[in-house]
């Protein structure tokens, strides 16, 4: 996983003429986190639509991205390279824990026993060995939130977008996920874009913070 | 309302009891017993005189062709429609456009069909003389080629558009969206996507739909018979034929025949059992290397590119029905009637009116009944508010396919001795007794989720306003649910009129409905007169379909969270 930056440039998302986002033009550096806060409504969600590739082609949308130079405004959303935490965790529920990590995995990796390798450390590091074959239903919150950071990375992205990932865990586990998420973030090294209204999450984050306005 | 307890043993024994009776009146004389007609002790006769028949081995080897063939078709192509399609808006349209298509009766699309592609059909009266030089009809026999390709492209026809349906419907209850868009950002296509992710999860609700199919295309009559080769036939129109055939010696091996046609039934469903536990293995494989790239998307291109000639093919054999009706002359080369006229419709007029009247009172009558058991097993299961929830019992829901799964000839003709022996047959009363089996299950399968999806919350509030629980019923639940009750009513209604067998043998062949009559001319008449029977017999579900659509609409014109 090489160091690239994460750059919007000039960014504008309408809606039937009504701007949900004014030009917005932003960098993040490898390992660093920008959090956009905001109320609900404000255009969080669409943002990371935008860049994710799967915005709703109803809204109006100009500017461009960029991840390390290469301009991904155009390209669909699998060629990307966005890694993306979802409020959900969405592991698939057809597929064991190992399953869901191994279809992560590029392809490229082979042969078979070091997909294998690569699993088991990817479980170990999220404190799961030996949970390859499990069933992702049986697993706690706070572990299958692990296994989705973990199905995330496996695949390489070369930046990072969180969708309010934590939300939906108590208030413990949240913390513990929370340190677990942007340590591993800066680890790789990868630019990571949050949107949450969370204060709580921007702090942590221990970046920039960029206000949204609710726009009337 | 404690009669409603027993609302499920009725049910089951107005739809299953005319096929288990039927099937033991089946299996009896395929080993010699048929005491009316001096069959007093076992025998195989039958079986020999079967195996002793010429075309036997042929019959058998083209039934197991077509059935497998057009089911594995319908399959992939539906699967890869969906999987291009899934991820766009166009799909709400689609069931739209699709769902008309699923009111046509299988034989009114079977004469469209050969009317379209027959060697003077309009395919080639498009491309002639200009592209193909052909001044007369050529000597190509594309409707009952030995084959069975007609039969099978018309089986696609029909059975792509309900597979699709009951996908889109299946897609509805996974996170489809949010699992593509999860595939999608770890580098997967959205075709790629919904056959690792998506499709495994939506299978198993896709497995009985593809069953029926499997069973329905290993034992179709009407269009075998419209389209499928004569001689030798499927072996379902073979014992069709020698069931009705005036020397009742031929009962026996008729009851050979389709007793061999439910082992052939019932050993495909297994082998598709099968197939797809190598399948799931296979695929789990597949998915576990990572692979992003693969000739899947490509292949699921062109699946759905059939599919749209398909739909294409659908809406000309339609079509080509509705001019042919009004065609006033209609000479080969010409791509068009040059004149139109009224004289076809004003000349059957007297003929249709008996059948098109027996046909709107059968399916009324079978509908009606159908949803009164239907409404009392619902309502016994999910009570006035399902404060305890009960999961939705998959054994009865099985139990439900029964009809659909075992081949028409296998029981209907058990259920005929039987009505005989009553006096009964050749009644109305026998005919919409014949269709319940056949109704009953799609007006439940239809009407079952969103009664199930009801919100208890609503009842709940009726009863603590002093709402007696049959007043929640019917002041409360039957008017919020009017919109699915009356799609429900469409679909079993539409059932009926496409019923050809079960119409034949319950009425001993005298009672004529559009269909039976569509089919008997199908063989041989002028196509203008096929052409308004088979468009009149398309039109009934279609306007029922209609009317479903439009009565919600304009009784709750002004309650737009209903309308």
């Amino acid at each position: 996983m090489q160091a690239a930056t994460l750059q919007l440039h000039a960014v504008r998302i309408a809606l039937h003429g009504r701007v949900l986002i004014g030009a917005l033009d932003a960098g993040v550096e490898p390992g660093e986190c920008l959090t956009l806060m905001g109320p609900s409504g404000c255009g969080k969600s669409t943002l990371l639509n935008f860049l994710a590739g799967t915005l709703d082609p109803v809204f109006d949308a100009q500017g461009s991205i960029a991840i390390g130079g290469t301009d991904v405004t155009t390209l669909p959303p699998e060629q990307r390279g966005f890694g993306i935490l979802f409020q959900d965790d969405l592991l698939f529920p057809h597929l064991s824990v190992g399953g869901n990590l191994a279809f992560a995995l590029p392809a490229a990796v082979r042969p078979r026993a070091l997909r294998q390798a690569r699993i088991e450390a990817a479980l170990g590091d999220a404190g799961l060995i030996g949970f390859a074959d499990r069933d992702p239903a049986t697993l706690s919150g706070g572990q299958r939130a692990r296994v989705a950071l973990m199905r995330t990375l496996l695949a390489a992205p070369r930046a990072l977008l969180l969708d309010e990932p934590f939300n939906k865990l108590d208030a413990q586990l949240r913390d513990e996920f929370r340190d677990f998420v942007f340590r591993h973030a800066r680890d790789f090294g990868l630019p990571t874009l949050m949107v949450t209204h969370d204060a709580a999450d921007a702090q942590a984050a221990g970046g920039r913070i960029l206000q949204l306005e609710q726009e009337q | 309302m404690h009669l409603l307890r027993h609302a499920p043993l009725l049910t089951v024994t107005a739809f299953a009891g005319p096929v288990v009776a039927g099937l033991a009146g089946t299996l009896l004389p395929a080993f010699g017993v048929l005491p009316a007609i001096g069959g007093e002790s076992l025998s195989l006769n039958g079986w020999r005189e079967l195996l002793r028949f010429p075309g036997f081995a042929t019959s058998l080897q083209l039934t197991v062709m077509t059935g497998w063939l057009a089911t594995l078709l319908a399959v992939f192509i539906t699967f890869a429609v969906a999987a291009v399609l899934h991820q766009r808006h166009a799909v709400r349209r689609l069931a739209n456009l699709i769902s008309p298509l699923l009111a046509i009766p299988h034989s009114a699309l079977a004469i469209g069909f050969a009317f379209l592609i027959a060697p003077s059909g309009w395919i080639a009266r498009l491309v002639s003389p200009g592209l193909s030089g052909w001044t007369l009809p050529p000597d190509v026999g594309s409707v009952g080629h030995p084959s069975g390709g007609a039969l099978v492209a018309c089986l696609l026809l029909k059975e792509v558009p309900y597979l699709l349906l009951m996908l889109l419907g299946a897609l509805n209850q996974v996170p489809a969206k949010a699992h593509t868009d999860a595939a999608r950002a770890l580098g997967y296509t959205p075709a790629l996507a919904f056959f690792k992710i998506v499709l495994p999860q939506v299978y198993p609700q896709m497995r009985l739909p593809i069953l029926a199919v499997l069973a329905f295309s290993l034992s179709v009559v009407d269009v075998a018979l419209i389209l499928g080769p004569g001689n030798p036939p499927t072996l379902a129109v073979l014992a069709v034929r020698w069931f009705g055939d005036p020397d009742v010696r031929l009962y026996f091996q008729a009851a050979a025949a389709a007793t061999l046609l439910l082992l052939l039934v019932l050993a495909s469903i297994a082998a598709w059992l099968l197939l797809e536990r190598f399948a799931a293995r296979a695929g789990r494989r597949w998915v576990m290397r990572g692979g992003r790239r693969s000739g899947v998307p490509a292949f699921a291109t062109l699946g759905s590119g059939v599919g749209a000639a398909l739909f294409t093919m659908a809406a000309g054999a339609m079509l080509g029905m509705g001019v042919w009706s009004f065609a006033a002359r209609w000479r080969f080369p010409q791509s068009l009637p040059p004149s139109f006229t009224l004289s076809n419709w004003e000349r059957q007029f007297g003929d249709l009116q008996r059948p098109a009247l027996t046909t709107l009172w059968v399916g009324f009558a079978a509908t009606a009944i159908a949803l009164g058991l239907t409404l009392a097993c619902l309502e016994n299961e999910t009570g006035a508010t399902r404060l305890q929830r009960r999961d939705a019992p998959s054994a009865s829901l099985a139990l439900l396919y029964i009809p659909l799964l075992v081949p028409q000839v296998a029981f209907l003709f058990g259920a005929q001795v039987l009505l005989i022996r009553f006096d009964l047959d050749a009644t109305l009363a026998a005919v919409v007794w014949s269709h319940l089996s056949f109704v009953l299950p799609y007006l439940f399968l239809s009407l079952a989720d969103p009664w199930r999806a009801f919100d208890s919350r609503y009842a709940r509030t009726a009863l603590s306003l002093g709402a007696s629980r049959a007043r929640v019923f019917w002041r409360i639940k039957l008017p919020i649910l009017l919109k699915p009750i009356l799609i429900a009513c469409g679909v079993a209604f539409a059932v009926s009129v496409g019923l050809y067998l079960p119409t034949v043998f319950a009425g001993s062949g005298r009672v004529a409905t559009l269909t039976t009559e569509a089919v008997t001319l199908s063989a041989g008449a002028d196509r203008r007169v096929i052409g308004t029977w088979a468009l009149l017999q398309a039109a009934f579900p279609f306007a029922a379909f209609l009317l479903a659509a439009w009565l919600p609409r304009l009784l709750y014109a002004r309650r737009r969270g209903l309308a």
